[in-house]
């Protein structure tokens, strides 16, 4: 069984003066959202900074220490915190940490070319539900094999973007040599592997940055290594097992990192007990087309996402191929018991009077956003009713009958709308144009009007459609 | 200062003293003793050694050994077999097996997956769907006949079986009579010689009406009849298929105790195990999907801990990552429709097989070659590639 942490097991190891520093008004309060992990335990500045409870502290961190360690790299504002899981299901409790995807450059690239690659993984953000999707780091790789120029290469990127690196190089020197430079922004050091793991173990220590342990294909060597950098007292670690993709090879990889994940959480094997990172854009070292390569990084990225990968190197920066899994990434992270909803209710758009149309739909906060926008891209004056479909989309819910003309009917009559309206024009979804018979009878003196499936088309069906309608009704 | 730090004083001196002897004080504290003296000493204890932290010279490698974390589970997934060829009393050329699960998806480490996933392609008896454009325009030479339209779906795009939609029956559409409706089945069965899935319109009456008439016609074929609905009269479905020996679909709407009531009712009406499908609704990428995932995931993970309601086969409907307009509008700045379409359906697909499901219907061809392809790589018993080979590691140097 998964380690649930216990709200009263938080509470235990906190100081429990109630001081109220964290935020919360109790320290048990504030243990109850560490045990959620919704609050992150740092927030009680007492237990952190006053030397009385150096003790506590100890024990403190221990017991709030998930079976998968949360590693931070780079620093505020922009630093990224991967890892920290409980569970290896999301309907056990919800996931945090966000799978972190970080976009590679190289040090072959001039500087402009460089500087412009950079600034386009960190502006890159796609819009969705009122949440911005972004990417979260860069990782630079060490092609040339020269160390001046690879450090020369995380100088620049560190003073024109603010994303956290990963330094990629096998070479100690090489990165040594770019630590002297970017070594206080906490990059994230890849790779110690068997062959150079002293003097990668030692730069970690040396520089207090996180680092990547990479034994592709090897998980006895790969834990190994973890349990030696644990014993030395580096314990920032984030796991590389490979990522294979080359023919059936892939059936590894997953294969794999779900064999991880289950010793960190199911058997609490602690020298497995961090992040562990996929490497998607190794699509690339293949031979063939290039949209081929561009559709398997994505879903590969998606596979390995679902397969508990907590950071991700890739290298496509298309809309397209990033669009999929960045999606997944925030379905995934909600929280399951809650499906993304807003209240139902009747809505306003623009300044609608008693002769403004009523559209009507379900409660699916995504549903919501999409109409809502395509109506005041109309540019109408309407009311939007918003029916509880139990968060689900409209086509769902009417095939699985959460929505109903008569739930449509019960939502109309209790909006007061059926007596503010001298025009009474309804238009309901196009996914749930079977309801319109039955609507009419259901509201005698209002006209249904069976809306487009896709509120998309609202524009035109308000210019082609909706005006004639409301003239004549 | 609190009441705990002072005991926690008390101890550093007791510890420190090692007698000590207190006057004035009053320490309330039986319960605190009691509650918190166990992490305290612990916390002590551990203190102690670790006083400098520095890096310990580390020369030697501490050699480990990962143990596979291999657990036993009490049950496992039925195999359904659709389709049955001459011999068997059908007239299929091909028959298809799914499920038979004896562990998570693609946990190989435990055991490899004794039947690869397989990919339905959807055809509909009438062009009365609206279909996405590049949907639309894979098909649109055999969109009037659902014959070719299956032929094409098969021979050129390479499904394993085809999911026939009988739309045009539906009340509200074309409300076509089943025995009318039928001759669709009686054409593509011959056009194709892979076993089929029959869906109705969603209507539970008449659905229930052409499962009667098209399970009678077909009956020995081993079909699949998409879907039982916790709104039709489930005994009836239950008496039809046991008596025709089709399997057919349970569909549920997200719902994991309507998943189980649904399949308890039919298995009790005499569905036997080995012909049930759940399909729990597969939503879109970005429009519930994950939903469907911890559904899917919840139902697997049940079967195989031995909830005989949930020991069958999963069924996904990735055509429905076409609801959503990341897969089909236009909008430039999201990148060219062709493929962002696909790799939106595929994608939906994806999400359903690494959550346990062992048949998907799909729409687009290349979303369809995609998941057909990588089901494929996943499903063999025994891998080809060896890891040793492959030089991971110049993914560092690569020139891309």
């Amino acid at each position: 069984m998964p380690k649930i942490l216990r709200p009263l097991d938080v509470y235990k190891v906190l100081p429990q003066t109630n001081c109220g520093a964290c935020g919360e008004s109790t320290c048990m309060a504030f243990a109850a959202k560490v045990a959620d992990g919704v609050a992150d335990l740092k927030l009680c500045k007492p237990l952190f900074e006053d030397p009385k409870y150096k003790d506590k502290l100890k024990v403190a961190l221990e017991v709030a220490r998930p079976p998968v360690k949360d590693v931070v790299i780079g620093v505020p504002p922009s630093q990224v915190v991967v890892g920290g899981k409980r569970v290896m299901f999301r309907h056990e409790l919800t996931f945090h940490n966000p799978t972190a995807i970080a976009i590679d450059v190289t040090d072959e690239l001039d500087e402009q070319s460089l500087v412009k690659r950079a600034k386009a993984i960190e502006s890159f953000v796609f819009e969705r539900i009122g949440q911005q999707l972004k990417l979260n780091l860069i990782a630079l790789r060490c092609v040339s094999d020269v160390p001046e120029k690879f450090a020369k290469a995380a100088d620049l990127l560190a003073k024109n973007v603010s994303l956290p690196l990963i330094l990629c190089s096998y070479s100690p020197d090489a990165m040594e040599e770019a630590l002297t430079v970017v070594g206080n922004k906490r990059p994230l050091i890849y790779a110690a592997t068997k062959e150079n793991w002293k003097e990668m173990l030692e730069l970690a220590d040396k520089y207090k940055c996180p680092i990547a342990i990479s034994s592709p294909g090897d998980v006895n060597m790969l834990k190994s290594l973890a349990s030696t950098f644990m014993g030395a007292g580096v314990e920032d670690i984030i796991l590389d097992p490979g990522t294979f993709v080359k023919g059936d090879s892939l059936a590894e990889t997953i294969s794999t990192f779900a064999m991880l994940r289950r010793a960190a959480i199911e058997r609490e094997d602690k020298a497995v007990g961090f992040p562990l990172m996929a490497v998607p854009a190794v699509v690339w070292m293949e031979e063939g087309d290039e949209v081929d390569k561009k559709m398997k990084e994505s879903y590969i990225a998606s596979i390995l996402m679902t397969r508990f990968a907590d950071l991700m190197v890739m290298h496509s920066l298309d809309f397209w191929t990033l669009m999929p899994v960045l999606v997944w990434r925030q379905n995934i992270y909600t929280d399951p018991r809650v499906p993304p909803s807003v209240k139902p209710g009747v809505y306003e758009i623009g300044k609608p009077t008693d002769v403004s149309p009523v559209f009507i739909t379900g409660n699916f906060a995504l549903t919501y956003f999409l109409v809502k926008g395509d109506l005041e891209n109309s540019k109408i004056d309407a009311y939007l009713v918003v029916t509880d479909s139990e968060g689900i989309s409209v086509e769902s819910s009417v095939a699985g009958k959460r929505l109903t003309a008569e739930k449509f009917a019960e939502a109309i009559k209790t909006s007061g709308l059926d007596r503010k309206l001298k025009k009474k024009v309804l238009v309901i979804p196009g996914r749930a144009a079977k309801f319109s018979g039955e609507l009419e009878e259901l509201l005698p003196g209002w006209k249904v009007l069976v809306g487009p499936r896709d509120s998309s088309d609202i524009p035109a069906y308000v210019e082609k459609v909706l005006k004639r309608e409301m003239e004549s009704a | 200062m609190s009441g705990k730090d002072e005991v926690l004083n008390l101890f550093k001196l007791l510890d420190e003293a090692g007698e000590l002897e207190l006057e004035d004080v009053t320490i309330e504290a039986e319960e605190l003793a009691i509650e918190f003296l166990p992490v305290m000493m612990q916390a002590l204890v551990k203190a102690a050694p670790e006083a400098a932290v520095a890096l310990k010279k580390v020369v030697e490698l501490k050699a480990e050994k990962f143990e596979p974390p291999v657990f036993k589970y009490p049950g496992s997934i039925a195999e359904v077999q659709i389709g049955a060829t001459r011999a068997e009393g059908g007239t299929r050329g091909k028959v298809v097996k799914i499920g038979g699960d004896t562990c998570p998806p693609f946990y190989r480490f435990e055991s490899p997956p004794k039947n690869r996933p397989v990919v339905a392609l959807d055809v509909f008896d009438q062009p009365v769907v609206p279909l996405a454009g590049p949907v639309k325009n894979a098909y649109k030479d055999v969109l009037n006949d659902p014959a070719e339209w299956a032929k094409k779906a098969i021979q050129v795009y390479g499904a394993d079986l085809i999911s026939l939609h009988m739309v045009s029956t539906d009340p509200t559409i074309k409300d076509t009579p089943v025995q009318e409706a039928a001759k669709a089945v009686e054409r593509v069965l011959q056009a194709v010689d892979v076993p089929i899935i029959v869906g109705g319109s969603g209507n539970p009456q008449k659905d229930l009406q052409l499962f009667q008439y098209v399970g009678e016609m077909t009956a020995g074929e081993r079909l699949v009849f998409a879907s039982a609905t916790i709104d039709m009269n489930l005994e009836e479905v239950a008496k039809i298929m046991k008596k025709t020996g089709h399997n057919v679909i349970a569909l549920a709407f997200l719902d994991i105790n309507q998943a189980k009531e649904l399949s308890r009712k039919l298995m009790d009406g005499g569905v036997p195990r080995d012909h049930l499908i759940l399909d729990p609704t597969t939503g879109a990428l970005g429009y519930g999907i994950e939903y469907s995932f911890s559904v899917m995931e919840r139902i697997r993970l049940a079967g195989l801990m031995g909830d005989e309601a949930f020991q069958v086969p999963i069924s996904c409907a990735a055509t429905n990552a076409w609801a959503a307009r990341e897969a089909w509008m236009k909008v430039d700045e999201w990148g060219p429709r062709e493929y962002r379409g696909p790799l939106w359906e595929a994608t939906t697909a994806i999400v359903g097989l690494m959550a346990g499901a062992n048949l998907f219907m799909m729409m687009h061809p290349l979303a369809a070659k995609i998941v057909k392809g990588l089901v494929e790589l996943l499903s063999k018993p025994k891998l080809d590639v060896k890891l040793e080979e492959v030089n991971y590691r110049d993914w560092v140097k690569m020139r891309v």
